[in-house]
């Protein structure tokens, strides 16, 4: 037996893994007020960008040009999905700003506290 | 097999990506914290990546001579994707955001289906479970590939109407069973129960192949309206991909990161559907776009225009303005300009708010996210929930570029396309003011009674040249005042 630490997942521990990450996914996502639905939607497509970590295990482990090829491939679309994801989120997000002052005679509505947190 | 320090090193960074993606994902549930949520996911990426070189240390004798080809070929397909992708996000107009997360998001299944055409080229499956779920995560992939797309191609105007044919559902339905029947073949052939008289390989090119043509004929007879929602649909699909080919690679942090946004994938999917009145099984499987006539009611009244000058000089003397932007606004780039009407407004003690529908934009959110490139502070932004009730004590409510969203018929009109669907209540408002381009119809194609209503003027006119009329006309004001 070898020393090794990676044990080998069955199709039991990844239902249960898939499970429990399903349902963070849900909770987490379901609190995401409608105002940030498409950086939120640009972010969790960058997060699905993880992929290129399994398209370098790929291309590593490739033997024949027909396998380094299709590897080529998971790598470069991989790159393409968590760089491209990255990028537009975080220049979405940038351009939320809250308001510097309150406007000086707002007559109302203005007292809503859950909205006008500070940053 | 790996040795023992990279193993502890790769195990630790992807544990590490996977908390890192999810406390990322959390803080994005609020504008505050939401710059610094993007961050830290992009800090386990990173970490990850970097980590994911030390499995050249575990690769098979087999495959040793190949090593550093392999490495080069890594590092060349991570600056190629990653510098090409990364130039043209930082370039991207915010009003192509939809058809640019579709791009990325094709990428991302096209990844995932890459390294099952990997494995199955190599046979590498430990056993009939693991080629299966390559499969299904092939499949899933490929389909988000070509989908995706095709979303991207109808966002871009590349294909401007929805293709349908005679018989697109049976067409459809024998491309999916072709489909799954390759698979299942190639699973009954590699399982060793089936002699094929073709080799596994041709089977697994015809597999991809179908995989791919159904992707695309599921998306080309879907309307440019519902592709918001498709999108979002295959961003679950994609996700969903990645962590099934985590499992076969038997790596955890694709597993959980694939499965959270597979499953907030669904639930945006949901939520949007909702939002615009359909359920998914209806944007996918149905012809949207053919708009069933129906009678319209008689609708009494009149459309009353008025001048842009003077509905500005008007808001200027109310007390509360509720602003409804619609699409219509960023066709005419007038974001900028509308902010700056506000803040005249604000300046004369005007308290204006702005109110956005959920599918305002040509993808949910996508209207805050065009508010704010204009500089609107998120805290002037209200959801239609938190907003809907104020209505009814305004002074003034200014439509700009939206329709459907805000037609009274979606809650008295029975027969209407609209009916149910959730609006802003601008009718309610003490006055209206509809900046619109023409008398044309929204995309619903039906007649709007808001707009024939005894409070409601009209204001014809490109709203970046009506905004700026409202600006000249409030700002002559302040001056003949100051003089």
């Amino acid at each position: 037996m070898t020393m090794q630490f990676t044990m080998a997942i069955s199709g039991f521990d990844a239902l249960y893994i898939f499970m429990l990450a399903a349902f963070a996914g849900w909770v987490i996502i379901g609190h995401v007020p409608a105002i940030l639905h498409t950086p939120l939607m640009s972010g969790s497509n960058f997060v699905h960008g993880i992929v290129v970590v399994g398209g370098i295990f790929a291309l590593l482990n490739a033997g024949t040009p027909l396998e380094q090829t299709a590897g080529f491939f998971a790598v470069l679309l991989g790159a393409g999905n968590a760089a491209g994801g990255f990028a537009v989120t975080h220049r979405m997000l940038a351009m939320f700003q809250p308001s510097e002052h309150k406007p000086a005679h707002a007559k109302h509505g203005h007292h809503n506290a859950r909205r006008s947190a500070k940053a | 097999m790996l040795n023992i320090i990279p193993q502890l090193i790769i195990g630790s960074t992807d544990l590490a990506a996977a908390f890192l993606f999810m406390y990322g994902l959390k803080r994005m549930s609020s504008p505050v914290t939401a710059p610094s949520g993007i961050m830290i996911a992009g800090l386990g990426m990173l970490v990850a990546v970097l980590a994911s070189f030390l499995y050249a240390f575990g690769v098979d004798t087999s495959v040793k001579p190949h090593l550093l080809v392999n490495i080069g070929l890594a590092v060349a397909a991570l600056a190629i994707g990653g510098g090409m992708a990364w130039w043209s996000g930082k370039r991207v107009a915010m009003t192509a955001m939809p058809q640019m997360v579709a791009i990325y998001n094709g990428m991302g299944g096209g990844a995932a289906a890459a390294i099952a055409a990997v494995e199955l080229f190599g046979n590498k499956a430990d056993g009939v479970t693991q080629l299966v779920v390559t499969l299904i995560g092939a499949l899933i992939g490929a389909v988000s590939l070509s989908g995706s797309l095709i979303a991207w191609a109808k966002l871009d105007g590349v294909i401007s109407k929805p293709l349908r044919i005679r018989g697109q559902q049976a067409l459809n339905a024998v491309v999916a069973l072709a489909t799954l029947a390759t698979g299942g073949y190639i699973v009954a052939v590699t399982g060793g129960m089936l002699t094929s008289p073709v080799a596994t390989s041709g089977l697994i090119y015809i597999f991809f192949g179908c995989a791919l043509l159904f992707g695309v004929l599921m998306t080309l007879p879907i309307g440019g309206a519902d592709m918001p929602v498709v999108i979002s649909i295959y961003n679950a699909f994609t996700g969903l991909a990645v962590g099934l080919e985590g499992f076969v690679l038997q790596n955890p942090a694709l597993m959980i990161a694939g499965m959270v946004v597979g499953a907030a994938g669904l639930l945006l999917t949901l939520l949007m559907a909702k939002a615009m009145n359909r359920s998914v099984s209806n944007i996918l499987f149905t012809n949207f776009g053919v708009v069933t006539k129906h009678k319209q009611g008689d609708i009494k009244g009149s459309l009353k225009p008025v001048d842009a000058g003077d509905a500005g000089i008007f808001m200027r003397y109310a007390s509360s303005v509720i602003i409804v932007p619609g699409y219509g606004l960023a066709v005419a780039q007038g974001q900028q300009k509308l902010y700056e009407f506000v803040k005249l407004l604000q300046a004369a003690g005007v308290s204006v708010k702005f109110a956005v529908h959920p599918v305002a934009g040509r993808m949910p959110g996508q209207m805050d996210v065009l508010l704010a490139e204009a500089g609107v502070p998120y805290d002037m932004i209200f959801q239609l929930e938190d907003v809907n009730d104020e209505f009814a004590n305004t002074d003034v409510a200014l439509v700009i570029g939206a329709n459907d969203v805000v037609n009274p018929a979606a809650r008295t009109d029975k027969s209407s396309p609209v009916y149910g669907m959730p609006i802003l209540n601008a009718d309610k408002a003490k006055k209206v003011y509809v900046v619109k381009r023409g008398q044309g119809k929204g995309y619903a194609g039906i007649v709007n009674a808001l707009f024939y209503g005894d409070n409601c003027d009209m204001v014809y006119g490109d709203a970046a040249a009506v905004l700026t009329k409202m600006i000249e006309a409030v700002r002559a004001l302040g001056t003949k005042a100051a003089a």
